[in-house]
């Protein structure tokens, strides 16, 4: 078989609106409209069985860091109550006592409500900030609830760790900002 | 760029009661949390049958991971290796040359054990190994030290049971699904393993610090006998882990103990293995014991806790 030569291949398109030829009487397909944050949340639960074996909390809550750009993306998508089952299915891969997710999650979508009631301006310095505190805030309680379940006081060993998700959330943002492209393909037919 | 106006209904009654119920469930899955949580803290196995079948289903995911993890470290030892070739070769051979007087001296020693037992009338109980298998996860967000095996209760793994790879100590099963397992690592601070000082017997215990290093801490109070290099294995104490296995090198030396690294990285561990509790008789009658005298501050700390 001859080795294709650089023209002959398929190119890649710069967006992924150009994935799609035909765009007039086409429509969002709805699954993936709706299910892809939810879809993109869970596989990013599922982080933890990547090849690396980890003896110190050294990757970010990636799960979280996509749940919260969802959020900040498009306020309206994922539902309240999202945190609920996203953080039971988190609890289940991510070794914290079950529950820790549920009610940090639960509590990230009220802040959040609220946050979105008093700041009354978006911005891009301003929503990393926000992120910044609130993954603060998870990552500390998360420690403290795990340091609870192994009876243990908080082991100061989340700062390496701290530091990567802080600088990795735009990001982050950006990748989930790519999915929001893919999600709003005209793939139905209408 | 303003905030999105989509959550103010307007005079939609339909609209404003949806947006209520949102409320209502989000504070409801919140303090169902809160109950989830104190249950699990109370009773950690709780949930374990839950996270068994998800791993389950996730398996596939950590095989492929683990494959590609052995792969990965092969490149890299591959063109480490090429680098260093002529170096490596002459240290080799040094090294060769010094390994086989030493084989000589151990043969004598070995025999010269066979018979002292055969005179003494001990008996090695065989530790035949239950089964090898692959670390295909590990909670690397959470402070918590888990990692997951490709094996489980199908393969005759139970809680408990201490995992090793060639080079030292993992840590031990806590939870066996029907074909994966969790393990609580040694860097996890809820495990605490008895050790001695291999040089001289010296006896102490470590204690994950959930920063990937271990403590060490003596039995005995006193001036501090600890020196950087020293190596601990398991001491066979509690009845749980096997003697003799590798567990830390000692790196810090504090004023009443020391900071150690692992003897074996987990994520150097292409393929690790399970194996039976030492004496479970042991193991048995001290979770009896424990029983009886009520709630101990902390059971795991003779070894014997799961």
């Amino acid at each position: 078989m001859p080795f294709p030569r650089l023209p002959d291949l398929p190119s890649i398109p710069r967006r992924p609106e150009d994935l799609v030829r035909q765009r007039i009487n086409r429509a969002p397909s709805p699954l993936l409209a709706a299910g892809l944050p939810w879809l993109a949340v869970m596989l990013a639960s599922l982080v933890s069985f990547s090849p690396v074996i980890a003896s110190a909390p050294v990757v970010p809550p990636l799960a979280f860091m996509v749940f919260l750009a969802w959020r900040m993306l498009r306020p309206s998508l994922l539902p309240l109550w999202a945190g609920l089952p996203l953080g039971a299915f988190d609890d289940l891969y991510s070794g914290q006592p079950f529950g820790s997710a549920i009610v940090l999650w639960s509590a990230a979508m009220l802040v959040m409500d609220s946050v979105d009631n008093r700041l009354l301006w978006r911005s891009f310095v301003q929503d990393w900030a926000v992120a910044c505190l609130m993954m603060s805030a998870y990552l500390v309680l998360s420690a403290g609830i795990a340091g609870l379940a192994a009876g243990y006081p908080l082991p100061l060993v989340i700062g390496p760790q701290l530091l990567v998700t802080l600088a990795l959330y735009p990001l982050v943002t950006r990748a989930v900002a790519l999915l929001d492209r893919v999600r709003l393909l005209p793939l139905r037919t209408v | 760029m303003a905030r999105s106006p989509d959550r103010r209904p307007g005079f939609s009654r339909r609209a404003q009661y949806g947006i209520f119920t949102g409320y209502v469930i989000a504070v409801a899955g919140f303090l169902a949390g809160v109950a989830l949580l104190i249950v699990s803290i109370v009773n950690p196995s709780a949930f374990s049958s839950v996270r068994g079948t998800a791993s389950e289903i996730a398996r596939p995911a950590g095989e492929a991971g683990a494959e590609t993890r052995a792969a990965g470290q092969s490149v890299i030892a591959a063109i480490g290796a090429y680098f260093q070739a002529g170096r490596q070769n002459a240290a080799l051979s040094r090294e060769v040359a010094a390994a086989r007087a030493n084989a000589l001296t151990m043969q004598a020693l070995e025999s010269e054990n066979r018979r002292l037992k055969a005179l003494l009338g001990i008996v090695d109980p065989v530790m035949k190994p239950i089964t090898a298998a692959r670390l295909i996860g590990s909670t690397a967000a959470s402070a918590r030290r888990f990692a997951v095996l490709s094996a489980g209760v199908s393969q005759g793994v139970r809680p408990g049971q201490p995992v090793r790879s060639a080079a030292g100590l993992i840590g031990r099963v806590i939870e066996a699904g029907p074909g994966t397992a969790r393990v609580l690592l040694v860097t996890d601070p809820e495990n605490v393993v008895p050790v001695r000082r291999v040089r001289d017997g010296l006896p102490a215990f470590v204690e994950g610090k959930s920063d990937g290093r271990i403590a060490i801490r003596l039995l005995n109070m006193g001036v501090n006998p600890l020196k950087r290099g020293d190596v601990f294995a398991t001491s066979g104490s509690g009845g749980l882990y096997p003697p003799g296995i590798p567990v830390a090198v000692v790196t810090d030396v504090l004023h009443d103990g020391g900071v150690g690294h692992l003897a074996s990285d987990p994520a150097d561990a292409d393929f690790v293995v399970v194996l039976p509790v030492f004496q479970p008789a042991a193991v048995a009658a001290l979770g009896a014991s424990q029983q009886a005298a009520g709630p101990a501050p902390d059971p795991s700390e003779a070894g014997g806790g799961n």
